[in-house]
């Protein structure tokens, strides 16, 4: 009896979210407080202004769910937030709706789409709503005189004395070696495309290798700062800023030698509500909600036209623009992500990295 | 001969048919047929009552286990999506310069893959073999998208002059079929030069064996120290009165009940050089508080994080068998005149051996694909060879190569079990 009747409920409800589908879209984003973020800044708005219902599906990485699903041939998300790689990999496999950047919104004062976004924000199916860095950040207590400033000061171990901390994968540590040892943020991708360039890398990064600790998850590296096993360490701008500002922890930022990533929002191809999916687009990248998601979290908007509307954090006392990754300081000499090079040479570089690591 | 008569079963049989061999039953149907047809519908129905298992086995772990497994040596993304250049590569023999046969085969199917949005998995294949060459695959393919006109050879070189690289065009080759070794020549470190010998790939790229040999050294010693720690703790559950040792197996399977990741962590926070065991050390005055011991992000931690985690997988397998050891052989042996060392040496410890089989396979092979605990505690030097299969997995998303170190892993542990089989015999083991 049951059993039964929570059959009919189903059923029921499945029904009813059938018939309920042309005023609904169906949002796949990374869960946690970032999808908090985008349901203050864009979902709540957009189903006041159109009347349309938001579902936030959270996914570990939404890119997963879009393969499987397109290849099933049975799409049910609409809009997926997704990695610049992932992105660029699906689009070429053709599993994405091209996007018209003419069609997206100019910026309030004019300037179209195609100028107001950052470089790389906007791609033949995915338009980008988030900047992202890895950023070098350092526990106060453990430097009585001068505090680290840069790159160079990160493999210093002799001035800044105690453990560091990185990734254990190629992609955020070998441009960080490269910057240390004196190359410009604009040329790191030249240089890692060249024997001598990747040989440097590992050469500086063998001042340090019996003083790292490597990480692995995004907590990780905010725990070993805050447990004192490192006195520096590589991070994610979001979590450290959580820790600073929402755990008052006594840390900083060196926005020096920053590493930046974008999140893309794509449609797939037989999405269930395609023109619902794109006015979602549209109006979740458009200058004033980019600007107000940073009220929520330290990522950066992707368009140049958000960062003045930027303000303050949620707690009504931060002011939000100097922890942003597309700030002018932490703009200075920022490695933006290079999906082409990684897709070219991830495999080979993994595997150079993890010889590298187990040689001693 | 005699009592023949006196036989009931002969009697039947004689009088019934005439001959000893069709025996029948009361209602005069042949016997054999109708004991087979009874035992058939029993066996029926003990199928049909395992099929639901036997079904759900072979869907969720059969299929696609071989599925993965079909990946190590067969990759169709170059040869399903450029079937042309494809059928040239099979019409000519290795090493043949490309005609304009081949450019223009080459051309067609890139214009075929571009417009079918399919060129990001052409590209992605050659990758595997080739790297930094998908890039070349998807930029040639938004070019040719515009248009591509003969001569294609030239036209080609034009939009990259890479494509006459006869490095790419032995990539091509190998790819060609779909069914390739080249993983499994991957997964052990060699490759094929551009004349298609096996060679061992440069020296600063050597990784994959270096690992298979740190995996099973390593589960090789957790195993024994699973052994050596947790073989008096199951003795003790064993002869203990049943209150005490109800306490003490609780303290056993408490941390068996705890998740993974939580006695991951609590390991960092114990050995980490900040953590509670240096900390208590420098307080004792034992070290100094320049000399903290690195006992974490190496090799010695995931010995010591591994071993805890799955102690009570050797101990539980013991216990069990321990259980049902009779005390009076040891007594017997004893009064015989044997040493206590001799007691357990020749009577007890040799009817604890199918636990401790059972227990050490248990313990091996769960560490052998043992994959969060090291990647988190292993830093630089305590990484294993799943650490690389998940890494494949996720990362750089080669699932053909992840499958190929996968089906050498799983070979090799099967290996082993055939040896232990051999040595031990699999039915002297006793898991509960």
């Amino acid at each position: 009896m049951h059993v039964k009747s929570t059959l009919i409920l189903s059923t029921a409800l499945a029904g009813l979210a059938f018939s309920a589908a042309a005023q609904e879209v169906n949002v796949v984003s990374w869960g946690g407080a970032y999808e908090k973020s985008q349901v203050e800044a864009y979902n709540k708005p957009f189903a006041a202004e159109t009347g349309i219902k938001v579902n936030m599906i959270a996914a570990d990485n939404p890119a997963t769910p879009l393969k499987a699903q397109v290849e099933a041939g049975n799409v049910s998300g609409d809009v997926f937030d997704i990695e610049v790689s992932d992105a660029i990999r699906l689009c070429d496999e053709g599993a994405l709706v091209e996007i018209d950047p003419a069609s997206l919104p100019a910026a309030p004062d004019g300037t179209a789409a195609s100028e107001d976004f950052v470089e790389g924000a906007l791609l033949d199916c995915a338009v980008a709503n988030i900047v992202w860095g890895t950023v070098i950040s350092y526990n106060t207590t453990k430097f009585e005189g001068d505090a680290p400033t840069s790159a160079v000061d990160f493999f210093d171990t002799e001035t800044f004395p105690g453990k560091r901390g990185l990734p254990k994968n190629p992609k955020r540590t070998l441009y960080l070696a490269l910057i240390a040892d004196g190359v410009a943020a604009a040329d790191v991708y030249d240089e890692l495309g060249s024997d001598e360039g990747v040989e440097r890398a590992f050469a500086k990064l063998d001042t340090i290798k019996d003083d790292v600790v490597w990480w692995e998850a995004g907590a990780q590296p905010v725990q070993l700062l805050a447990d004192g096993e490192v006195s520096m360490t590589t991070v994610y701008n979001g979590r450290i800023f959580d820790a600073m500002v929402a755990e008052g922890q006594p840390f900083e930022v060196i926005w020096d030698g920053q590493y930046m990533d974008m999140d893309m929002f794509v449609i797939p191809k037989g999405a269930p509500n395609p023109e619902a999916a794109m006015d979602y687009l549209k109006f979740a990248t458009d200058t004033q909600r980019l600007a107000d998601q940073a009220k929520y979290i330290a990522y950066g908007p992707a368009r140049q036209s958000s960062a003045d509307l930027v303000g303050l954090y949620q707690d009504g006392k931060t002011e939000m623009a100097p922890h942003m990754p597309t700030s002018p300081e932490a703009l200075e000499n920022a490695v933006m992500d290079d999906p082409e090079f990684w897709a070219d040479h991830d495999a080979e570089l993994s595997e150079r990295f993890n010889a590298w690591l187990a040689s001693s | 001969m005699a009592n023949a008569a006196l036989d009931p079963h002969a009697a039947i049989a004689t009088t019934a048919s005439g001959a000893p061999d069709r025996l029948t039953t009361a209602d005069g149907r042949p016997l054999v047929r109708a004991l087979a047809r009874s035992q058939s519908k029993a066996r029926r129905r003990a199928f049909l009552l395992v099929a639901p298992l036997l079904a759900f086995i072979l869907i969720t772990f059969v299929v696609p286990i071989g599925q993965m497994l079909q990946r190590s040596f067969h990759n169709d993304g170059f040869s399903a999506n450029m079937p042309q250049i494809s059928a040239w590569f099979a019409e000519t023999p290795a090493g043949t310069v490309p005609d304009d046969a081949a450019w223009t085969a080459l051309a067609a199917d890139l214009t075929a893959s571009a417009e079918a949005r399919s060129i990001g998995v052409v590209g992605t294949r050659i990758n595997y073999d080739l790297a930094g060459s998908r890039s070349l695959f998807t930029s040639t393919g938004r070019k040719v998208r515009r248009g591509i006109e003969p001569p294609y050879r030239d036209a080609l070189l034009e939009m990259d002059e890479d494509w006459g690289d006869p490095q790419l065009w032995s990539a091509m080759r190998g790819a060609s079929s779909a069914v390739t070794g080249n993983f499994y020549l991957a997964a052990v470190d060699r490759t094929r030069d551009e004349a298609g010998k096996i060679v061992q790939v440069e020296e600063n790229r050597r990784i994959y064996v270096t690992l298979f040999w740190r995996t099973f050294w390593l589960s090789g010693l957790i195993t024994a120290l699973t052994f050596v720690l947790g073989f008096p703790i199951a003795h003790l559950l064993a002869t203990l009165p049943m209150r005490k040792s109800n306490l003490l197996m609780i303290l056993v399977l408490l941390p068996f009940w705890t998740s993974l990741l939580v006695r991951t962590t609590s390991w960092m926070v114990l050995l980490q050089q900040q953590g509670v065991i240096n900390d208590i050390l420098v307080w004792l005055g034992i070290i100094g508080d320049g000399q903290r011991l690195q006992m974490i992000y190496n090799q010695t931690g995931t010995i010591i994080a591994m071993t805890h985690i799955l102690l009570p997988f050797m101990i539980l397998p013991l216990y069990s068998v321990m259980r049902t050891i009779n005390p009076s052989y040891v007594r017997a042996a004893r009064s015989l005149g044997a040493t206590s060392w001799t007691a357990f040496r020749r009577i007890y410890f040799p009817q604890t051996l199918p636990g401790l089989g059972a227990g050490a396979m248990l313990v091996f092979i769960l560490a052998v694909g043992y994959y969060i605990t090291p990647a988190l505690v292993g830093g630089s030097s305590g990484q294993l060879i799943s650490n690389m299969i998940a890494m494949h997995m996720t990362d750089t998303l080669n699932w053909s190569m992840a499958a190929a170190l996968a089906a050498l892993l799983l070979g090799a542990v099967l290996a082993l079990y055939w040896l232990y089989d051999r040595l031990v015999g699999v039915d002297n083991l006793k898991l509960g």
